[in-house]
């Protein structure tokens, strides 16, 4: 177990590194962008495993998470492979 | 102590994918490594936790290939609310952790009482945008004046309830949380549409970070923190951008009043129809068209018959052919590149707001296609409409303008284009795919 303190700086330093990264996308990958972050926080699935709490919930969030992940990661796949079948042209 | 150091380097795999994203040539790579990240996180998560795996695996895999499937089956023209519904679910799996953890230890963190929040209003809200952007008409709540008193109210509501938890341990309390914080989502979300619905998206995917962000709390979890406050803050800034590109505030944002009907509708006047004979003869013979989609096109599913249009434009007559995409088209960021990426059209000829907002004068003919408000020039001269300041494309300035759309009337905003009344407006009622298809028989001519 961490510390209030500990947990709070890993969450300021890692919104700071996020608005960095997400600042230099160009627009025309928003979706995709969008897609893709939607698809990664289902990374909740892995709180969904470690939660000792009734079995019940903890399975549908597992459940739930599990379609987010990779329903996210499907369409995250389909409009990138529409970018990258252009870029393939040129 | 081993799983902290792994976690961090799943952290830094998702970052960089982020960073990868950003152009399109690393941005396949990325996403395989995101991927990568989140088969990993999983594997790790087994390790150490113990448990009936089987039982774990089981219903993981259920979801995975409930996933994979409506993901790849959805039609192209439906991905904004997918994105919504995916979202929603992320949403909705940490209100279920919160609640599998009430149950069991009758005791709730602060942490708890803000992921149950948070993932509320994602999924209710993303419930909600998935409804409308599904064309699903429900019931109005009337209360557009009162948006930010009843929004209020709820923000009040669910803080008291959410104290509330943290300080006596009771269920039906816990339970009035969760519904508080779904039925906010509702109301937040409902009087919202047309042009800030990529804006609502953004916001709704920034709350199913921030509610792993506090599952992350609640379980001390650094994974779930830094890459919950990823996608937390990933979801703020576009929103934050697609505001500064509407020249709006968040406070203005939501404040700003949307106006359902306008009754100084002048009926005597009424559009002038063109026909798609008529746009393609004006548009062979210029010089320069420019293309300005909006959400009309990704309804009809236009995209390839647009890109027909153009290529027929430009090969067969010579003419040079723009695309013109206004940051806020469509109904999710991005969501207007997307489809004409999938219709192949080429990177060169498709440019932002900026670099095309002054050629329009310059061109011979404007093709509208589904789109209205982001045309509008009440935005820039009628200070009363709810539009006012939103930087539009000034499309009256080109020698014609052909508008294609389903109906008369005004757009998504509710507010009437002047436009439409102009002697050089065309106006090409229909389906924006077959209006697009005469229009290309008659160039193929």
């Amino acid at each position: 177990m961490y510390s209030f303190e500990i947990l709070f700086t890993v969450l300021v330093l890692a919104m700071f590194v996020g608005y960095f990264a997400i600042l230099g996308v160009t627009p025309a990958l928003y979706s995709p962008l969008m897609s893709f972050s939607n698809a990664i926080s289902g990374i909740i699935i892995i709180g969904a495993i470690a939660s000792d709490g009734n079995r019940f919930w903890e399975m549908a969030a597992i459940f739930l998470a599990a379609v987010n992940i990779f329903g996210g990661f499907a369409v995250s796949a389909r409009m990138l492979k529409m970018f990258a079948k252009k870029e393939h042209q040129k | 102590m081993n799983l902290t150091l792994f976690y961090t380097v799943i952290a830094a795999m998702f970052i960089v994918s982020i960073k990868m994203l950003s152009s399109p040539q690393t941005a396949v790579r990325g996403a395989i490594l995101g991927a990568l990240g989140m088969i990993l996180a999983i594997f790790s998560d087994f390790a150490e936790v113990e448990h009936n795996h089987w039982e774990v695996i089981a219903v993981l895999a259920a979801g995975a290939l409930t996933g994979i499937f409506i993901g790849l089956k959805i039609k192209i023209t439906e991905l904004a609310q997918m994105v919504a519904v995916l979202n929603g679910l992320g949403g909705l799996a940490a209100v279920c952790i919160s609640l599998g953890e009430t149950i069991k230890n009758l005791e709730v963190s602060w942490a708890i009482a803000a992921g149950v929040v948070a993932g509320g209003l994602a999924f209710s809200g993303s419930m909600i945008a998935f409804l409308k952007l599904q064309g699903i008409r429900i019931p109005y709540l009337q209360f557009k004046g009162a948006y930010m008193t009843v929004n209020f109210l709820m923000f009040i509501l669910t803080l008291l309830l959410a104290t509330g938890v943290c300080f006596c341990t009771s269920n039906s309390l816990f339970l009035a949380l969760v519904f508080s914080s779904l039925l906010w989502g509702v109301v937040l979300v409902m009087p919202i549409g047309g042009a800030d619905m990529p804006i609502v998206i953004s916001l709704l995917n920034s709350f199913s970070g921030w509610a792993t962000v506090m599952i992350g709390f609640a379980q001390s979890n650094i994974l779930l923190i830094s890459v919950g406050s990823l996608v937390g803050i990933g979801g703020v800034v576009l929103a934050y951008i697609m505001i500064k590109s509407m020249n709006l505030s968040f406070a203005k944002l939501f404040s700003r009043k949307m106006v359902v009907n306008t009754s100084s509708a002048d009926i005597s006047r009424l559009p002038q129809t063109g026909s798609p004979q008529d746009a393609a003869f004006v548009m062979k013979n210029a010089k320069k068209v420019i293309i300005v989609p909006g959400f009309g096109m990704a309804a009809a599913s236009a995209q390839h018959a647009l890109k027909n249009m153009g290529e027929i434009l430009k090969n067969k007559y010579g003419v040079e052919v723009k695309y013109a995409i206004h940051p806020v088209a469509g109904r999710m960021p991005g969501h207007m590149n997307v489809l004409l990426a999938e219709a192949d059209v080429s990177y060169n000829d498709i440019f932002g707001f900026e670099d095309i907002e002054r050629e329009f004068e310059l061109c011979d003919a404007a093709y509208v296609i589904g789109a209205n408000d982001i045309t509008n020039p009440k935005a820039k001269t009628d200070v009363s409409s709810p539009l006012y300041g939103m930087p539009v494309f000034d499309v009256g300035a080109a020698k014609s303008v052909f508008f294609v759309k389903r109906t008369a009337g005004a757009g998504y905003s509710g507010v009437e284009n002047p436009l439409f009344f102009e002697p050089n407006t065309f106006m090409l009622y229909g389906d924006a795919k077959k209006v697009t298809e005469e229009v290309n028989k008659f160039l193929d001519e």
